[in-house]
């Protein structure tokens, strides 16, 4: 790693993007930076878009036409300030503006990397689904897939790496791994052990509100047993419950 | 009733596809479309529109069409043996496609993707602001025989047909590439093996990615070593766990944690999607140079632009008519 890699700095990103990176490796102060920081250089003029992911954040402009070098001269100078404006990865923690509960039923064929998971925290099965449903982690980034969330931190005892095997889980996967949760719209091959099933999907095609989850969202996990998850697929939500909380 | 397309036989990989979804990365979801960009604009250009409408996206094989109403259609992309009621046609053009009358395309001549455009484009129901088909996150889905696609309005349908001269991008090349964020972590050692070296298009390349083949040493091998996942974006050229590099496509992942050595610059990304197995290529750094406005784009396109001066259906030699239109084509498109 280079000494630019040390402190938040700006990079170029492709032709049409600049890339703010608060720290090589994750962080949840580098995650509150990269939210906070997406959040405010969407108000910049000329940013079309603004993507935060786990620990940086994307940042796009119009690239097209005679004035986009002068654009583009323009819009990294206004993020170079407002990288400089604070100390990014000093920002107190937020208390979350959303609360979600979703229904997840840790049975059986629900949670076939249950097992292998609670022996990674050195807990029991039943010591691991407490702790998790105890848990009110955030919606760290979404990405990947559509809507598809990362989820923390977890306690300490869940920092297990991800398997470099993959196995297939099915649509409505919880998964974990490194003090992180991942919750799968589609079925898909995975390094996560999954540690249990929802019935909500974080994509639904058709919905008004398609990819319902938001970074910074608190999630709180509800026990339910492999039957009522299978009642509650026929929900739209599959159970989930969203509270706004300021 | 309004006009549709009827498919009559489809080839194995065809999809709906425009400009995508910008704007949704945020959320999780790549900008998805066509892969050949350029093609759209091509076919916008043929068909007089001020800009790219849905048309099908025909990877290696394409199949066989028919109206219920007279329509014009653009063949766009990768050229492709095509016929309208057994007799041929030339691609890069635009033809009136009259009801009852049977377009078949074939297999590609060169390149790897060719793209069928309705003068009126296809008027599915947009998902999220697009007609594409996003195969990766299941928006939309192949096409199939027996479908029918709603058609919108085509405003010349009996306009003549015309052709259009295009610079070539179906035989590889090289590849201009920007720096990314990553690009620093190389050493200017891994970055020289990697502009030196050739490749070529692997079997495992989909609408995700684009896998790079070659018989070089990837020096320029690099273990992400816990790096923090980023946004990845189309364009992007990752470099895998066993050093080969894969270049991400249309329906690629939004974020990600390989190693990325540099961004193709977009106006090659056409050239790389449509390079085959044959065809080699090879990177190199360059500065990001303005891309054109849509206006101006077409405004070009317009300019290489003819009236196929027989119609087709007269014309007994028609293929070697064609070969020669195509290889007046001059590189003034690429240049500023």
């Amino acid at each position: 790693m280079s000494k630019k890699e040390a402190a938040p700095a700006l990079y170029p990103l492709g032709m049409d993007g600049f890339l703010a990176r608060f720290a090589s490796r994750f962080s949840l102060e580098a995650n509150r930076a990269a939210q906070a920081f997406a959040t405010e250089a969407r108000e910049i003029e000329g940013v079309e878009e603004a993507v935060p992911a786990l620990a940086s954040v994307q940042l796009r402009f119009d690239s097209t036409g005679e004035t986009a070098p002068a654009r583009r001269a323009k819009l990294e100078a206004a993020l170079t300030d407002l990288l400089a404006s604070r100390d990014w990865l000093s920002l107190p923690e937020r208390a979350p503006a959303r609360r979600w509960t979703l229904p997840v039923s840790f049975d059986g064929s629900d949670a076939p990397g249950l097992a292998e998971a609670a022996a990674e925290t050195g807990l029991t099965e039943a010591e691991a689904v407490r702790s998790i449903l105890e848990a009110a982690p955030r919606v760290l980034a979404i990405g990947f897939a559509p809507g598809q969330p990362y989820i923390g931190l977890l306690p300490e005892p869940w920092n297990f790496p991800r398997r470099t095997s993959l196995r297939d889980v099915p649509p409505g996967a919880l998964v974990a791994a490194i003090r992180q949760l991942v919750l799968f719209a589609n079925a898909s091959p995975t390094g996560w052990l999954q540690i249990g099933r929802c019935a909500f999907r974080p994509f639904q095609p058709g919905a008004p509100d398609p990819m319902p989850l938001r970074q910074g969202d608190e999630i709180r996990l509800s026990r339910v047993s492999a039957d009522e998850l299978s009642a509650l697929e026929a929900q739209p939500m599959g159970g989930a419950r969203l509270e706004v909380l300021s | 009733m309004s006009a549709v397309l009827k498919i009559l036989s489809a080839g194995p990989m065809l999809t709906v596809q425009d400009l995508g979804r910008p704007g949704l990365a945020a959320q999780g979801l790549s900008r998805g479309g066509a892969q050949d960009t350029l093609a759209l604009w091509e076919a916008a250009a043929l068909l007089g529109l001020s800009a790219p409408v849905a048309g099908i996206e025909m990877p290696g094989m394409g199949g066989r069409f028919t109206v219920t109403e007279k329509t014009r259609v653009a063949l766009t992309g990768a050229p492709m043996r095509a016929s309208l009621d057994g007799r041929p046609v030339p691609w890069h053009s635009a033809l009136s496609l009259a009801p009852g009358e049977v377009l078949s395309v074939g297999g590609v001549s060169s390149g790897t993707t060719g793209y069928l455009t309705p003068g009126g484009g296809i008027a599915s129901e947009p998902v999220l602001g697009s007609r594409a088909t996003h195969l990766a996150v299941r928006i939309g889905a192949l096409l199939t025989e027996a479908e029918a696609l709603p058609l919108g309005k085509d405003r010349a349908a009996s306009a003549p047909p015309q052709v259009l001269r295009v610079a070539p991008r179906f035989e590889g090349g090289q590849i201009r590439i920007l720096p990314g964020p990553q690009t620093e972590l190389f050493s200017p050692e891994q970055i020289r093996a990697f502009e030196a070296a050739s490749f070529t298009r692997g079997p495992r390349s989909n609408r995700q990615a684009i896998q790079m083949m070659s018989e070089a040493e990837p020096l320029w091998h690099m273990a992400s070593g816990g790096m923090a996942s980023e946004p990845i974006q189309a364009g992007d050229i990752q470099i895998t766990g066993d050093g080969t590099p894969f270049v991400l496509g249309a329906e690629c992942q939004t974020i990600g944690g390989y190693p990325r050595i540099g961004s193709v610059h977009p106006e090659d990304m056409p050239k790389l999607v449509q390079a085959g197995a044959e065809s080699p290529l090879s990177f190199r750094f360059a500065d990001p140079a303005p891309l054109p406005t849509g206006a101006e784009r077409l405004r070009a396109l317009r300019r290489a632009i003819t009236p196929l001066l027989r119609d087709p259906a007269t014309i007994p030699d028609l293929l070697s008519y064609q070969l020669i239109s195509g290889v007046t084509a001059g590189d003034d498109l690429e240049r500023d």
